[in-house]
């Protein structure tokens, strides 16, 4: 580890706690229908799309509806994309002439994109059309983040509001997030990038003849397309679906040390700014830090470890230099980009696992066994570390509510979250989203972890590593996240439809409970607060918090880590390797 | 069921039967109830059957399986055992109260005027029965005629007398109670099984006893664990299988049945009936779990002054004379007009006149003085003695008799009257001969401690409110002197229903008490209603509590019960969860170390080998639902703190002591396994 590397990492920070208070003010404003400086602009837009597709701004929809409305929403562009990818090759905008992409894969890439998880198990740049990654993924990327943030609003009314039915209108909801939040953001976002050397064209690939012929190849091809515009919402929305296999990796994608700065910043930012809106729109700004620290720790906690574990390298190459140095990273740069090094690959691991993003710029299968834990453990406490724009801040609450209920009851009364009584439906909504991570995850990778003809054969590394490879596989779908392990060759018939399935499982089936209790909650009376209230808004809080999201996350995946990872980097130490 | 009388919970007799009853209620349909433990007999069921099959094939490591399963049989009768216990005292007083519901007779008056005798189950409601001195009372009612001196001690072991007469707040009477003195006309008021005594037995029985919301609540949360380690352990065997490392099943269900939460599981009920216990032990009868729990949430106390806040009697602390009379000559003249005065507040003029004034009381023979006594109409009392008139009572009745009607009393008497009446006092003339002397200041006396115990409500969050019928100038200052938040003046029932329901529709929980018929409705409105047991059957039934000592003041530990047993739940849920972590360091390295001998560096305890890990694992598991016992039948200590104060030290003791004991408790159990050669 150097200066420069904590430096960087600082910087980070502080530039994701700079913007946290305005864009939680911002959104707070924009999800209020209250006056913005973009309304001039946004307002006839907003309305002429009411105006199109009927629907009512005034109209409020109870939870049920509103998760019908998002559900609906939801299948109906599933349908859409998989029908894109099954006859992209009679559509236009395809100058590489790229054929129908089969249904396993039609159908886990569809799963996967309206998810906003961007597991891809397929090579973006030789599968899929300018049209397919245009009109099905990029809008996806948009509209699957949009929902995410609208979800998020939906939950913080339900506690902030009292003794109301309703949690506002989805559509309205979907169509300001998509206006105000992530078309300006993308915008500025992508011309960003541009300066730092993304493409953006509708060019064929172009085809360069190689200075120095390898042999028999003496050209190779270089992939075109509208990168930037993609890659902008591919951060912004923390959907992680490379244009490119090498995702972030890709000197297209992500040219630059700033590039770098600014994608993973993108990351963050709205989550961050999300638990401000969390604080304001509650009418407890000091929450809203409690939720934002408690994130902040675990943040540290994790980029610390993968950091320090891939600084100091591989100890069975003990003898070799892998000290940093000026003409060098130092410690494990196996599969890391030489541009970024070991301190932002770290940062981007483990930033891009906090949030259900997905990006990667470097490849965590190549991570030691405790530095490609940390992603892998991040996923697995549910991506609540900022998280996913708008999943992490439902799937942060979803916790919130759970602390305050086992440990509110210590301070003598029934316990109460913000003023709103924690009761058995409450809970068991509440235990119905944690349930899923656990069921998914573990059962789909314990029935390949012990089927050799459909889910051990799909591995290129054997013990401890190839469960991980599987299990890395399930929790990123199950978890929304799409960054791939590697090592593990995904595109089956059983790995696309499994994890395809764990995707639905985890976005929808968690999304349902949780709009129930937020339902619940809404529809609830609030005690005023006095001195016997559970306090929701000191460091000790925090600390609550993150303890119960750590132990509940801890306990369920120990066994399984214990034999992945946790086996590996003991038997690294001792000289092996797998 | 007075302190006196209250039975140990260690009574040698509660523990044989507790042991029993854990036997008992192994029984699965029974244990359905309880998911966590559910799980926990079913384990050790499969863990039997499999122990049969590997005797019968004497299969290599029986010893290991043996003790496994006896352990795992053990988890679950500790947990019975614990429910049976706090069961206990609550069955002993049942047996103690069915001796009082000895048979009886009733002499019942037929509407001929005749009287039959009758056995006591024969009574129904609307009979009317004749009770004389001697005889037990057959039934709840009401008395309509007479009055008598009650002994109430099979129900509130209190040993003092009672009077219990036709009219007013004091004409409730509860069947197996017994008359001392003179005749009574009861009206019974229940049919056989539905009196005020079978209801107390189901109650401290624990019969009728559901569970309540928020234990639902915990017991979801507790399911919803269960289900999750019951996926991790399952899923771990594929896993196993995968690493060449298969465990066997004593392992693997050892594995779930430390996870799984039995220690709050296993406490769950106990903690809920020992809480309705301590209840009963402090004399009060709550009607449902849910109440108790109520208590503990509780924002608001609606506090009658009288008996309260105040020790109820005004009493005199200061004599004012008016000018050109002095205070000894008042004070003479107040105490002559007392000595005859029984109430309270005469007795308090006596008293004060003599350690003041060292003014001795006199004996005043009949004939030498005749005393007035106070009606409603004069609204005075006094004495003609030795030539003289005194009188004392309030201003405008001296001014009537002093002056005759529409006479105005000298300026400085009307000042004088006027200050004590804006400093919460009540003002009483003294006259001689017509002629006014001067003013005694009577006061409401706060009792002692109590702005105390409102500071400490308040410090929890509690709003304490006064009610009172005095004016609102005499409240403030009464209210201000106490401590109380706030108070309601010249409160009607109607006023008091009216507060009540304001403070519900901001959320917030009220909890009252109350005794008369016109208490009744809010009684029922409030969220905890504390009925004396000496006030009116519309009372009692209105609220969701009895206090057998008619004593309002328990108010506030009704609330202190309350809000410990919620504090016990979470103590336990939050010790059960944070013991977790020690066990997958004991467990988890047992398990692969064979396959993985790497695996020896998670083993930070330094178990001695993976059996010993394991079982000393289980046997901690098994052990610390004993060792807590005790705090889940005593309750974690009350203290009255700021919820964040309440936090942080329970979070402390709770949560961190629940990570670290276990890694010393798994640990010395093992040296002992190993130094018993028990693995």
């Amino acid at each position: 580890m150097t200066l420069n590397g904590w430096l960087q990492i600082l910087l980070f920070f502080a530039l994701v706690l700079a913007v946290t208070k305005p864009l939680g003010v911002f959104m707070a404003r924009v999800f209020n229908r209250e006056r913005t400086f973009l309304d001039p602009l946004l307002r006839p837009i907003e309305r002429l799309i009411y105006r199109l597709t009927g629907v009512d701004e005034t109209r409020e929809m109870r939870w049920t509806e509103y998760g019908a409305a998002m559900l609906s929403f939801s299948a109906v562009s599933m349908v859409a994309l998989y029908l894109l990818q099954r006859l992209q090759a009679w559509l236009p905008f395809n100058p590489q002439n790229l054929a129908n992409i089969e249904p396993s894969s039609a159908f886990n890439t569809a799963a996967s994109f309206t998810t906003n998880t961007n597991w891809q198990s397929y090579l973006p740049e030789t599968t899929m059309s300018y049209l397919t990654q245009m009109a099905g993924l990029t809008v996806q990327n948009f509209v699957s983040a949009a929902g995410g943030i609208a979800l998020a609003i939906a939950f913080i009314r339900g506690i902030a509001q009292r003794k109301k039915d309703t949690l506002g209108n989805f559509w309205v909801d979907m169509t300001r997030a998509t206006l105000w939040v992530l078309l300006p953001f993308c915008l500025v976002g992508a011309l960003a990038l541009v300066s730092q050397g993304v493409v953006q064209n509708l060019k064929p690939y172009d085809a360069v003849t190689l200075l120095d012929p390898q042999g028999e190849v003496k050209t190779q091809t270089i992939a075109q397309g509208p990168v930037a515009s993609q890659e902008a919402i591919k951060m912004w929305g923390t959907n992680g679906g490379g244009f490119f296999n090498a995702n972030s990796a890709h000197p297209f994608e992500n040219p630059t040390p700033l590039s770098n700065l600014l994608e993973m910043f993108a990351i963050f930012a709205i989550s961050a700014g999300l638990t401000y809106t969390l604080g304001q729109m509650t009418g407890s700004p000091k929450h809203g830090w409690a939720v934002f620290g408690a994130m902040a720790l675990l943040f540290f906690v994790g980029v610390s470890v993968a950091y320090w574990a891939e600084a100091r390298g591989n100890p069975m190459l003990a003898g070799t230099d892998q000290a940093a140095s000026a003409l060098q990273s130092g410690g494990n740069m196996e599969g890391k980009e030489v541009r970024f090094g070991i301190a932002n690959s770290a940062l981007f691991a483990t930033a891009t696992t906090d949030a259900s993003c997905g990006a990667v710029n470097s490849m965590h299968d190549s991570f030691t066994p405790l530095g490609g834990l940390v992603p892998l453990a991040n996923i697995m406490l549910g991506e609540v570390v900022f998280g996913g724009v708008g999943a992490g801040m439902y799937g942060v609450l979803i916790y919130v509510v759970l602390a305050v209920f086992i440990a509110g009851l210590m301070v003598g009364r029934t316990p109460e979250y913000l003023g709103k009584k924690i009761e058995a439906y409450d809970v068991k909504m509440a235990m119905l989203t944690v349930l899923i991570f656990p069921m998914t995850i573990l059962i789909f990778t314990a029935i390949s972890s012990v089927s050799p003809a459909f889910g051990t054969s799909q591995l290129n590394n054997s013990g401890p590593h190839g469960l991980s490879e599987m299990l890395y596989a399930f929790t990123s779908g199950t978890g929304n996240n799409g960054s791939a392990f590697a090592g593990i060759s995904a595109n089956t018939n059983w790995y696309n439809s499994a994890i395809g399935a764990a995707m639905l499982l985890g976005r929808f089936f968690m999304i349902i409970p949780m709009l129930a209790l937020a339902g619940n909650l809404g529809s609830k009376k609030a005690v005023p607060p006095s001195l016997g209230t559970f306090p929701v808004t000191t460091p000790l809080f925090a600390t609550l918090l993150v303890s119960v999201i750590v132990i509940v996350g801890a306990l369920t995946f120990f066994p399984v880590l214990s034999l992945g990872p946790i086996v590996e980097h003991l038997l690294m130490q001792a000289g092996q390797t797998f | 069921m007075s302190k006196e009388k209250s039975i140990s919970i260690w009574d040698s007799k509660i523990i044989t039967r507790a042991l029993l009853d854990s036997l008992r209620k192994l029984n699965p349909t029974a244990m359905m109830k309880n998911p966590v433990m559910f799980v926990v007999e079913v384990g050790s069921v499969i863990t039997s059957i499999l122990l049969i099959r590997d005797l019968a094939a004497s299969a290599p490591g029986i010893g290991f399986s043996l003790q496994i399963t006896l352990w795992l049989w053990f988890t679950v009768l500790f947990a019975n055992f614990a429910e049976a216990m706090a069961e206990g005292r609550g069955k002993a007083q049942a047996d103690t109260l069915r001796k009082a519901k000895t048979e009886t007779t009733a002499n019942r008056l037929l509407p001929n005027g005749k009287v039959e005798i009758i056995a006591a189950p024969q009574l129904r409601k609307d009979d009317i029965v004749i009770v004389s001195a001697g005889e037990f009372i057959p039934g709840d009612g009401e008395v309509i005629e007479g009055v008598a001196s009650v002994d109430e001690s099979a129900i509130t072991g209190e040993s003092a007398p009672v009077i219990r007469e036709a009219g007013g707040d004091r004409s409730a009477v509860t069947g197996g109670t017994r008359v001392l003195s003179d005749q009574i006309k009861i009206r019974i008021s229940s049919n056989p099984g539905e009196t005020f005594l079978d209801r107390m037995i189901s109650l401290v029985e624990g019969a009728e006893r559901q569970k309540t919301p928020n234990e639902i609540a915990l017991n979801i949360l507790l399911a919803g664990l269960t289900i999750v380690f019951l996926l991790a352990v399952v899923t771990l065997q594929p896993f196993a299988i995968y690493s060449s490392a298969p465990q066997t099943v004593f392992v693997l269900v050892s594995l779930l049945v430390c996870l799984i939460p039995t220690t709050i599981g296993g406490l769950l009920s106990a903690i809920g009936i020992a809480g309705m216990d301590r209840l009963i032990q402090h004399n009060v009868l709550a009607m449902s779990g849910r109440a108790v729990e109520a208590a503990g949430d509780v924002n608001t106390l609606l506090l009658d002054k009288t008996g309260t806040i105040t020790l109820g009697n005004r009493q005199a602390t200061e004599f004012i004379p008016l000018s050109g009379v002095s205070e000894t000559e008042l004070a003479d003249a107040a105490q002559l007009s007392s000595l005859a005065d029984e109430t309270p507040e005469g007795r308090s003029i006596i008293v004060l006149a003599k350690e003041k004034y060292k003014l001795r009381g006199r004996e005043l023979t009949p004939h030498e003085a005749h005393f007035i006594p106070f009606t409603a109409q004069t609204r005075m009392s006094g004495v003609n003695y030795d030539g003289r008139e005194i009188r004392k009572g309030a201003v405008d009745a001296i001014e009537r008799y002093v002056n005759g009607n529409g006479a105005q009393a000298p300026r400085e008497l009307r000042e004088t009257v006027e200050r004590i009446s804006r400093a919460g006092g009540t003002p009483l003339v003294v006259a001689d001969n017509k002629r006014p002397l001067g003013v005694i200041y009577l006061k409401d006396i706060v009792k002692g401690g109590m702005k105390e115990r409102f500071d400490q409500l308040r410090a929890m969050g509690i709003k304490t409110v006064m009610i009172t019928g005095d004016n609102p100038l005499t409240a403030a200052t009464i209210a201000r002197e106490a401590g109380v938040d706030d108070f309601l003046a010249e409160a009607t029932p109607e006023d008091k229903m009216a507060l009540i329901k304001r403070e519900q529709a901001e959320g917030k929980l009220v909890a009252m008490t109350g005794d008369g018929t016109n208490d009744a409705p809010a009684l029922a409105q409030a969220d905890v209603g504390v009925a004396m047991n000496s006030g009116t059957q519309a009372a009692k039934e209105a609220g969701n509590m009895v206090d057998l000592d008619s004593n309002p003041t328990k108010l506030i530990e009704v609330v202190e019960i309350g809000k410990q047993l919620l504090m016990t739940r979470g103590a336990l849920t939050t010790f059960s969860i944070a013991n977790d972590v020690a066990k997958y360091f004991a467990i988890i390295p047992a398990m692969f170390s064979v396959a993985f001998p790497v695996m020896n560096e998670l083993n930070v305890m330094k178990l001695a080998t993976p059996q010993s890990a394991i079982l000393s694992a289980v046997i901690f598991n098994a052990l610390i639902i004993v060792v807590l016992i005790p705090l889940a039948l005593k309750g974690v200590k009350y203290r009255s703190l700021s919820a964040a104060a309440l936090l942080r030290r329970n979070l402390l003791i709770y949560g961190l002591g629940g990570i670290v004991v276990p890694f010393i408790g798994i640990k010395l159990i093992d040296v002992a396994v190993v130094a018993l050669g028990l693995a």
